[in-house]
């Protein structure tokens, strides 16, 4: 059963349905067949081990790249089933900070949070000023607004991005890693920043992260990831109760388990055991 | 026995797939960027931008080649013609070699090692930073928005550096000829005036550096938009755009020079 395209959607429907998605890259499979929804209004935590596709999903959502089979819908339309011009019209609904920040190194601090509304909005200058200041301000940023890209530290690149996700007053923002390299004041500002921004916007949210403690305080709803299956997905209470000993693994941290610490390999005998036999033979 | 014989066919044969592959991407890149062509005349500052980034930037070595391959020019059209009494040509064998052949060729040359590998790298490096994916997820098309000026800029300069390039050469040779080896410096002049077709030469010119303009900014910027997103695929990549664009000038050259003027 299909929602209907654009009539008006009900608003406990979810934001973003993900169907059935398969994935893979090159002979690697990303995804398996994994289902889960986004709710609408909520923030929603995304957890999983490095590597098991967690940025990929994001790009996913955002059309960037295309399932190998399954679907995901948002607010009642077929992310891969759009035409061009209908899926840019839909990103205008989202906004995605990138884990590397992904900021325009030939743009000052200003000018990067500028940039979508000067190309999707015909505001006059004072007030994209005041915009851009706005969500600068709420990022500490607003004194670094004259630096360069180039001049600013991880941390900072981060943030500029944040600001710059939020300033077209999107519906959905994506986090991947919001809280990487932050320091531990930063980090408590986002936190509640990203919560209080949800509510007062009455924005969805997407968490991706693997702090289990920042991701468990500031989530409705979580889903762990790995092994290219939705293993566990709850509120954070339930998640913390889970008893699964992959999910034990990955909250406690521990590198014994049965989620793999190593990316698939060869066994250690055979991959040494060969290099050992070279050296004698050199 | 039959071991290397085989690595070389496997080699040959996939040295043509890639090559195939490429001619199939650049095709693509071509037909994406052409609808992405006309919407962007209608924001003129995005295409000021890149004029200064590709030509006012390229003029100094632009200006500073013409004048020494005018000097040269100079320097060696009156030894050969000073044999024959006819040094007071000197103007036009000059003027001639630099708006029919040297005037373009060597301008994009000179614009593939300078602006074209610029192009090359700024666009490759975006691309591995995720600019250009970050531009997408806010809805901005990177091709209209970062390729497209940077077209019209690359086709917009280099008529007009080529033209520049000329006009020093023919100031050169006229410092050389007139000032250091006696020629007269009103044959100089009125046998350019003269001999110098508008049509036949300098719209021939003209031409061909538009033809060069367009060739060298598409591959700067088909390979910077192709690139492998790391710091050994932008470094390579430069380096296939001064070569690629360096070979494809030449090649166009003689074409053209055959069609144009009929000898
Ligand atoms: N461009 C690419 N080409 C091929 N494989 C890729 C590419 N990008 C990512 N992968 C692979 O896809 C898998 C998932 O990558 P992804 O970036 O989604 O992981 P992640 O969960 O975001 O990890 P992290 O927490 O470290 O950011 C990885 O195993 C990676 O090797
Ligand atoms: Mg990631």
């Amino acid at each position: 059963m299909m929602p209907p395209p654009s009539a008006a959607v009900q608003h406990d429907q979810p934001l973003i349905e993900i169907k059935n998605l398969s994935f893979r890259r090159g002979s690697r499979l990303i995804f398996d067949d994994i289902s889960l929804t986004i709710p609408r209004g909520k923030i929603t935590g995304i957890m999983g081990p490095s590597g098991t596709g967690k940025t990929t999903l994001l790009k996913l959502i955002g059309g960037q790249l295309r399932p190998d089979s399954g679907e995901i819908w948002m607010d009642g339309q077929n992310v891969h089933a759009l035409s061009r011009s209908a899926l840019f019209a839909l990103r205008q609904r989202m906004g995605m900070l990138f884990q590397h920040g992904a900021l325009l190194t030939d743009l000052s601090v200003f000018e990067n949070v500028a940039f979508p509304l000067r190309e999707h909005t015909r505001l006059p200058e004072s007030m994209i000023r005041d915009l851009v200041l706005m969500k600068l301000n709420a990022v500490g940023l607003r004194g670094a607004r004259d630096l360069q890209t180039a001049e600013l530290s991880g941390g900072m690149a981060r943030r500029v991005a944040f600001a710059r996700a939020l300033a077209l007053d999107p519906s959905l923002v994506m986090f991947d890693e919001p809280f990487t390299g932050q320091d531990p004041i930063t980090l408590g500002v986002l936190v509640r920043l990203i919560r209080d921004l949800n509510a007062a916007l009455n924005l969805t949210s997407m968490v991706v992260s693997h702090d289990v403690a920042e991701t468990l305080s500031i989530a409705d709803h979580l889903y762990v990831l790995a092994d290219a299956r939705v293993i566990a997905s709850g509120t954070p209470q339930e998640i913390q109760a889970e008893t699964s000993p992959w999910v034990r693994q990955f909250m406690q941290g521990s590198a014994d388990g049965p989620v793999p610490f190593q990316y698939p390999a060869a066994s250690l005998q055979d991959d040494f055991y060969l290099s050992t036999s070279l050296e004698h033979s050199a | 026995m039959m071991r290397p014989v085989l690595n070389v066919l496997a080699h040959l044969g996939r040295a043509v797939l890639d090559a195939l592959a490429r001619m199939g991407r650049w095709f693509v890149f071509m037909l994406a960027l052409f609808p992405a062509l006309p919407a962007s005349l209608l924001r003129p500052r995005l295409i000021v931008d890149q004029l200064y980034q590709v030509g006012v930037l390229s003029l100094q070595i632009i200006l500073v080649a013409g004048t020494f391959v005018g000097m040269v020019l100079g320097l060696q059209g009156y030894s050969i013609l000073a044999t024959y009494g006819s040094a007071e040509s000197l103007g036009v064998v000059v003027a001639l070699s630099l708006v029919r052949e040297l005037g373009p060729v060597l301008t994009a040359l000179l614009f593939a090692g300078r602006a074209g590998s610029a192009l090359t790298a700024e666009l490759g490096l975006m691309k591995s930073t995720e600019q250009l994916a970050g531009m997408e997820m806010m809805a901005v098309d990177p091709l209209k928005r970062v390729v497209a000026p940077r077209f019209w800029a690359g086709v917009m300069a280099m008529p007009l550096l080529a033209a520049l390039f000329s006009l020093v050469g023919v100031l050169g040779g006229f410092a050389i000829g007139v000032g250091l080896l006696g020629v007269d410096a009103g044959s100089y002049w009125s046998q350019i005036q003269s001999q110098v077709d508008f049509r036949e030469d300098i719209v021939n010119g003209i031409i061909k550096s538009i033809v060069f303009g367009v060739v060298a900014v598409w591959i700067a910027l088909y390979e910077g938009y192709d690139c492998l997103p790391t710091a050994e695929g932008v470094s390579r990549a430069t380096t296939r755009t001064v070569v690629n664009t360096s070979l494809a000038v030449l090649g166009l050259d003689f074409i053209m020079t055959a069609l144009m003027f009929n000898v």
